[in-house]
């Protein structure tokens, strides 16, 4: 076989893995809402009909894995999405702003910092009245601040490049340079910011809505599986617990791994490592 | 030796102001957050009551709480009370908001302590592990392992180890930090050290990879040196250079790592309190939340704030110990 080159497997793994994700969201997506159980077929361990066995009431526990999976991926995206696009924005603004700015800015990222996030996003639910705006704004105000303070950086530096010094002798203007220097230089900062964001935000949402301030209880989000499952653990009833709980960690250790190969096929130095 | 300790001053004041600022901040921002909350906190107190109340008790209670004065004299209201140091009453537990958090943090603080020194230790050790074979096969497991625990969530891992060590194995009892049926009084510490000590572990578990892998960067910098080459070229073996050379250079800034992440501890405690119903800050303020429990939510939240701002100011003035170099710019 011929040999392929580390780059052209790391970029045929990375769409692989894509692909994955991509098969698991859609999967849960085209689970109805209802996959009302009966309660004849309640309680029972993982067996072949059942895989991950059903809950207390006789839903099939992987069906409703794999439904609160795509609900935790749509949230954690749309969340980290915006917590990035936030990032962007206030990265530039502290860097190329004036000074009063940036210590503003700065005081705003240490405030946010400063209380436990998962109180934050308490705080931030329980102000929208719960439910998925409030888990929504939630996570994504308390994910923004590091990749901030990274594109903060990036730009800073940037800005003492030579070509930059140039184009200002030359008369460009301030925005000219935003547009045509440093934003296409953001750009893989910025997406792979975000999907490693992505997989916190997964995280978050789960520890949320299992302490019951995330979606309602209707939504099967995988939080909200593993927190009915506290009530039967007693009782000996172990897959609720584990099997949904470590189908979120397998994801969530996939999402992870995907950013690691985004950032080694579009910084070409990170590959080195 | 002067001049460190004027440094170290001036850290202190600067910071101390700074916390000010900060908790003020804080206070506004979760004032306003509570205040724009369409859940009703009168509807769950008369909820909570268990009686039918009248709509002139309810307008009672409505003066009573201030309801309908303007928020920023309310706000007003809130902070003169704070500074006398009332933080008024939970409406879940009826009972001073001060109190409760008092009682609670010693608990919550137990458990905290607990898992920051076992963290602080695991996440050490393996960290020099993984530093002194660096690239070897020990180091690759360790950094896989790792990996995989900060993907995690505390509370899965906290079920997880309820389920094989609490429901399978019957070693440690299912939750809060005593056993049932026995007055608070009559808990011995014994006791209360063996309802601890699950909680305890999950909570460190999920911070130790954090300062793990921070030790095995500093370690490897360090081996990589020259001062550490020529002490090779004298003869030192491996562990008798992390002993004189390594643990001199990388054990304060793991301190300081340590105490920066107290933001994390404090969050992580919430998830871990709440599986293991530990009667902590952390369920409390998850309580609060749920049940519209606007003192409590407002009093933690601000505690909480002030016990991060300490472990960073703590952290900070541990960085001004360690490095003379450091001058604070300006503010």
């Amino acid at each position: 076989m011929r040999k392929v080159n580390r780059r052209t497997k790391v970029v045929i793994l990375t769409v692989f893995m894509m692909v994955i994700l991509i098969a698991i969201y859609a999967f849960g997506m085209l689970i109805p809402d209802d996959a009302a159980g009966s309660f004849l077929h309640a309680k029972q361990p993982p067996s072949l009909a059942h895989p991950f066995g059903t809950d207390a009431l006789g839903r099939d526990l992987l069906l409703r894995t794999f439904k609160g999976m795509s609900v935790s991926m749509t949230v954690g995206t749309a969340a980290s999405a915006i917590s990035a696009v936030f990032a962007v924005f206030v990265g530039v603004a502290a860097a190329a702003g004036s000074k009063r700015v940036d210590a503003f800015i700065n005081w705003v990222i240490d405030i946010v910092m400063g209380v436990p996030h998962t109180i934050l996003v308490i705080l931030i639910s329980f102000a929208m009245g719960r439910g998925l705006k409030g888990l929504l704004v939630g996570i994504a105000a308390t994910h923004w601040c590091s990749l901030a303070r990274l594109i903060r950086g990036e730009v800073l530096q940037l800005r003492s490049m030579q070509y930059v010094a140039v184009s200002r002798k030359l008369g460009k203007s301030g925005r000219w340079i935003l547009a045509h220097h440093l934003l296409p230089h953001l750009g893989p900062q910025f997406f792979v910011g975000l999907v490693l964001m992505f997989p916190h935000a997964i995280l978050h949402e789960a520890s949320v809505s299992f302490l019951g301030f995330g979606l309602p209880p209707e939504q099967p989000a995988i939080g909200m599986i593993l927190s009915e499952s506290m009530r039967y653990i007693g009782a000996g009833m172990w897959w609720p617990a584990v099997l949904p709980g470590l189908t979120l960690v397998l994801i969530v250790l996939l999402i992870d791994k995907l950013g690691d190969n985004l950032r080694m096929v579009m910084d070409p130095y990170s590959a080195q490592e | 030796m002067k001049g460190t300790v004027g440094r170290l001053t001036r850290i202190f004041v600067i910071n101390s102001v700074r916390i000010l600022t900060l908790l003020l901040a804080v206070s506004v921002i979760t004032f306003v957050l509570v205040s724009a909350s369409p859940i009703d906190p009168v509807r769950q107190y008369i909820m909570g009551l268990g009686t039918a109340v009248s709509p002139e008790q309810r307008a009672e209670i409505e003066d009573y709480w201030g309801v309908n004065e303007p928020p920023v004299e309310r706000y007003f209201g809130w902070m003169s009370e704070l500074l006398k140091g009332n933080l008024g009453e939970s409406a879940l537990y009826r009972r001073p908001v001060a109190d409760i958090i008092r009682e609670r943090f010693l608990n919550s603080l137990a458990l905290m302590l607990c898992a920051w020194v076992l963290s602080g230790g695991i996440g050490f050790t393996v960290g020099c592990v993984m530093g002194m074979y660096r690239d070897r096969l020990p180091d690759k497991i360790l950094k896989k392992v790792c990996y995989v625990i900060s993907s995690i969530p505390t509370f899965w891992l906290g079920l997880v180890f309820l389920l094989v060590f609490a429901v399978w194995l019957k070693w440690f009892p299912i939750g809060f930090s005593g056993p049932i049926g026995v007055l608070r009084d009559e808990v011995t510490i014994w006791e209360k050290l063996y309802h601890l000590i699950l909680p305890a572990f999950t909570l460190s578990l999920m911070s130790f990879a954090n300062i793990a892998l921070h030790t095995r960067q500093k370690l490897a910098d360090v081996l990589n040196s020259e001062y550490v080459l020529f002490a090779r070229a004298r003869g030192e073996g491996g562990w008798m250079i992390l002993r004189r050379h390594g643990l001199r250079n990388i054990l304060l800034p793991a301190l300081t790592l340590q105490f920066a992440s107290f933001a994390e501890l404090f969050g992580g405690s919430v998830m871990a309190e709440n599986v293991f119903s530990y009667p902590g800050l952390g369920s409390a303020v998850s309580a609060a939340g749920l049940n519209a429990d606007v003192p409590l939510l407002l009093g933690v939240t601000l505690f909480s704030a002030l016990f991060v701002a300490v472990g960073n100011m703590t952290a900070n003035l541990l960085y001004g110990i360690i490095d003379p170099q450091i001058r604070e710019v300006d503010g």
